[in-house]
């Protein structure tokens, strides 16, 4: 019978992995459950690729705790399975924060919680991700217990630091096939003193994807740049964004307040020509990004949802050829490379075949089907398929970590 | 520094090699000349040389890949090299094996301005990069000292840094896609110009690998538009350790400089009679932060930076007036390794990272190492992220004194390590660092990164010898021993 076991030490995670490879039985690694339905479902009737069923949860809910903050040095050591919000609450005392601003992706399942673990393991980043980078870029250093049952470190509690293979980037946005991480230290930041937003109204997905380019081109360090169409827009909790009754562009500018100040009124200058401009203040903006970061449109409901990493440029082209097939309502984040696409009625591939072929021929890039239900997810790539030799490649890569696969099985893909 | 023994049976076969290497490139693209190997015998790291068994400078991709592939089957070793800039012999020729050269990999393929970045070939300079881009008010961040030689296929070789990293990241921040060969021939492309690669982050693991795990073709590099404007300051100090509590007080009030760094006082002198940019000899500690942006947060900043340092009782404070003077406070520091090395015939160049508040005891241990070991030391530092780049000074031709400046520099690095540092920020393992790797990882930690290397390159051709002390047979790697039985007890409350 399929038990929950909840470590409380590294040792205890080691002892368990080695148990299960004893038994040779699968795992299902999580820290809080929050993000469960994300990726291929690997527990219940549809087994794994072996046809094997899985044996226990692994829980890494009691390795919570920070256990290194040392503010003037920026950095920030946790176990695995500390709330992201107790990371960013100890870390505000200090003004400081997470600067590749983790979204709360299991608002979209509706749930709440989620751990720094969590955020690691699916490379978690926010608006800010095309200026400051994701969460890959601000990971410094782990310790895990490999799918062998060895405890094992990469990396360090400094910035610069090349000695050695960077597995801690290879473990950010892994999904718990390789190991399951005990120790996460990450890199933290000054917040910045001052947050405004410039909103563009009533564009259409074409001139909105140029506003966001020259914005982003221009000297004026943009730190979020976002296109709400109407339908979406009208939902936000932000009365000076929901009453324009339009569709808005969002372009947000941080730093210290006489830098801010001066290039907003440059930055406005610069995007005029697009069209009539208004501007949020310090309050409405921090509410609207955390909106944008968490997909708030896109949370009270239940369509197909599709996130995909795109050429910035060609995401209104990318829009526009999918929803010649599928309907269905698109936001624009990163300066548009980012694109959650809702789909208002799907097909049995919940549109995979379309969207990747449009991504494939508009630029490359990939799409992840974040919600589906269960059957869907068991029948669909989930993740971007990957080419023959790549995939190969991450096979091998998952196999040097875990060579009996029993470290969240086909969560990724279906074999690995 | 012991490099593996060459294999006699591809030493007799280096006729038969050169042969199959003129099937696939141009016979001017294959040298074996003894002369002409010279060229390649050592890379920035003089102290270690070797001539390869052949150098091949292949022009396309496909060349590379047969190349590849040929050695796979014949259990040929590579090692690539792009500019031979590396200063810890991550380019250091293999006697049984062949040199690849990518110096013939020099285009810039395209710049996309609407989406930030340019595809580029590996042999392409850092510096060239941002001038190709410049014209358009962009550039490539990452800035590494070298960067008018050094390629960028070497850059995401060994991750490289340079002054702008604490604000604008490493070569690992800063790129968006990979083309690679592995030695089997295989093309892959790993990210593009999209952000976050799919699948595992190979893009990161690959970058900073030191050739050991594919051959870099092609790289996507993100490009940034350039800050408005940027000042320098110049701070001196009674002692390092000042200099460093003026650093923190500086991060804690939120400021993150475009760069901060930081020279002792052996450092300042001999950049001060190198270059005469009217450093101030008599301080103990010289601290160089620039502030980059708009100029009203320049402006703002620099008020908040020299109040900082007057509060911490520097000796003297002086801003930058103009873009001339900004390039003079940098010029002492961009020359610091000529100018120790006037005063020395020859000197070795650490690369250890530490947490920055250990400074004053590693400042403390390495003045009494420098007694002990009886060799001058001079100190240039990352001031913003704790890189330090100590120089030893020794004259080889003395006997025991190249032996006595690597001991006294793998003391240091144990000492980085003690405190909660690493042995390298920036210049890579290599060779170099490659004995000291156990005195930060485990047997454990370091056999799980060679299984990497073994999903990579399963027949270990690629620039064996380097970053790995012990190499062992993949087969040998991937056993395991498994405890078989039963998850004991598991209704027991203690997980």
């Amino acid at each position: 019978m399929t038990k929950v076991l909840k470590p409380e030490n590294p040792n205890q995670v080691s002892e368990i992995i080695e148990w299960s490879l004893g038994d040779e039985l699968p795992l299902d690694i999580a820290g809080t459950n929050t993000k469960r339905n994300l990726g291929r479902p690997i527990l219940g009737k549809y087994g794994d690729a072996d046809n094997r069923v899985i044996g226990h949860t692994l829980e890494l809910s009691q390795l919570n705790g920070i256990l290194l903050y040392e503010p003037e040095e920026l950095v920030l050591t946790a176990e695995a399975g500390t709330p992201i919000s107790d990371i960013e609450a100890a870390i505000a005392v200090n003004r400081q924060q997470l600067a590749f601003e983790p979204m709360n992706l299991e608002r979209l399942y509706g749930t709440e919680g989620g751990t720094l673990g969590g955020v690691i393991s699916c490379n978690l980043s926010g608006p800010r991700r095309f200026k400051s980078g994701a969460a890959r870029d601000h990971i410094l250093g782990i310790k895990g217990v490999s799918g062998r049952g060895e405890l094992f470190k990469s990396g360090g509690r400094v910035v610069k630091n090349v000695t050695g293979y960077d597995l801690s980037k290879l473990m950010t946005g892994s999904y718990g096939t390789l190991a399951a991480l005990t120790e996460i230290t990450i890199k933290v930041l000054p917040s910045p003193e001052d947050t405004r937003t410039l909103i563009l109204i009533g564009l259409d997905d074409e001139l909105a994807q140029q506003a966001m380019t020259a914005a982003i081109n221009s000297s004026h360090e943009v730190s979020g740049a976002v296109h709400l169409p109407l339908t979406l827009a009208i939902q936000s909790s932000v009365a000076n964004i929901s009453s324009s009754q339009t569709a808005i562009t969002g372009l947000r500018l941080e730093g210290f307040g006489p830098s801010v100040d001066a290039r907003i009124e440059a930055l406005r200058i610069n995007l005029k020509k697009y069209g009539d401009l208004e501007e949020l203040d310090r309050e409405d903006s921090v509410v609207f990004w955390s909106e944008v970061r968490d997909v708030r449109p896109f949370q009270k409901e239940n369509r197909v949802l599709w996130r995909m990493s795109v050429t910035p440029s060609l995401s209104p082209l990318i829009v526009k050829n999918i929803r010649s097939e599928y309907e269905g309502e698109a936001f624009y984040d990163w300066g548009g490379g980012l694109i959650w696409y809702s789909m208002n009625q799907s097909s049995e591939d919940c549109g995979a075949q379309k969207v990747r072929s449009t991504i494939q021929n508009n630029g490359g890039g990939h799409a992840t089907l974040i919600r589906a239900d269960d059957i869907s997810r068991s029948q669909v790539e989930v993740f971007q398929p990957q080419p023959k030799a790549l995939a190969a490649l991450s096979s091998r890569v998952k196999k040097s970590f875990d060579p009996k696969r029993i470290m969240n099985p086909d969560r990724m893909y279906l074999g690995v | 520094m012991k490099m593996p023994d060459p294999d006699k049976t591809i030493l007799a076969k280096r006729n038969e090699i050169i042969g199959a290497m003129n099937k696939i490139v141009k016979k001017d693209n294959v040298i074996v000349e003894k002369k002409k190997l010279a060229v390649y015998e050592s890379d920035g790291l003089t102290a270690y040389k070797q001539l390869p068994l052949i150098v091949v400078l292949p022009e396309t991709v496909e060349q590379i890949s047969s190349v590849l592939s040929y050695c796979h089957q014949n259990n040929v070793k590579i090692v690539p090299r792009g500019a031979g800039t590396s200063l810890s012999g991550g380019a250091l020729p293999l006697a049984d094996g062949i040199t690849l050269g990518l110096g013939k990999f020099n285009q810039v393929l395209e710049v996309d301005y609407d989406n930030r970045c340019a595809r580029v070939q590996p042999g392409v300079t850092n510096l060239a990069i941002s001038k190709a881009v410049e014209g358009n008010g962009f550039y490539y961040a990452p800035d590494p000292s070298s960067q008018i030689a050094c390629t960028i296929g070497g850059n995401v070789a060994e991750n490289s840094g340079g002054v702008h990293c604490l604000k604008y990241g490493l070569t690992t921040n800063n790129i968006l896609g990979l083309e690679i060969v592995l030695t089997d021939g295989e093309i892959l492309r790993l990210g593009g110009k999209h952000m976050d690669s799919e699948g595992y982050d190979l893009l990161g693991l690959m970058t900073g690998s030191e050739g050991l795990l594919g051959v870099i073709t092609e790289v996507t590099v993100r490009i940034l538009p350039k800050p408005t404007t940027a000042t320098a300051l110049m701070v001196s100090f009674n002692s390092s350790e000042a200099g460093g509590k003026c650093v923190a007080n500086i991060i804690s009030a939120g400021i993150i400089p475009g760069g901060m760094e930081m020279m002792d006082g052996p450092a300042i002198a001999a950049a001060e009679a190198f270059v005469q940019v009217g450093y101030p000899v008599d301080v103990g500690a010289l601290l160089l932060v620039e502030l980059d942006g708009p100029p009203e947060e320049v402006d703002y900043l620099i008020e908040k930076v020299s109040s900082i340092a007057e509060a911490l009782d520097a000796i003297s404070v002086r801003v930058s007036e103009n873009e001339m003077e900004r390039e003079s406070f940098w010029a002492g520091r961009k020359a610091a390794f000529p100018a120790i090395g006037r005063m020395t015939p020859d000197y070795y160049c650490m690369d250890g990272t530490i947490p920055r508040n250990k400074l004053p005891y590693v400042l403390e241990s390495m003045d009494d190492m420098s007694k002990k070991y009886d060799l001058r030391v001079a100190n240039v530092f990352h001031a913003g992220d704790g890189n330090l780049h100590p120089l030893i000074m020794y004259d080889a031709n003395i006997p025991g004194e190249l032996e006595r400046a690597e001991n006294f520099g793998a003391d240091i690095l144990r000492l980085c390590v003690e405190v909660g540092g690493v042995l390298t920020g920036e210049h890579g393992v290599g060779v170099e660092k490659r004995d000291l790797m156990g005195e930060m990882f485990s047997e454990i930690d370091l056999n799980q990164q060679q299984r990497v290397k073994c999903a990579f390159d399963p027949e270990q051709i690629l620039n064996p010898g380097k970053v790995f002390p012990t190499l062992h047979r993949c087969a040998e790697l991937g056993r395991m021993h498994i405890n078989r039985g039963k998850l004991p007890f598991p209704d027991l409350p203690r997980f």
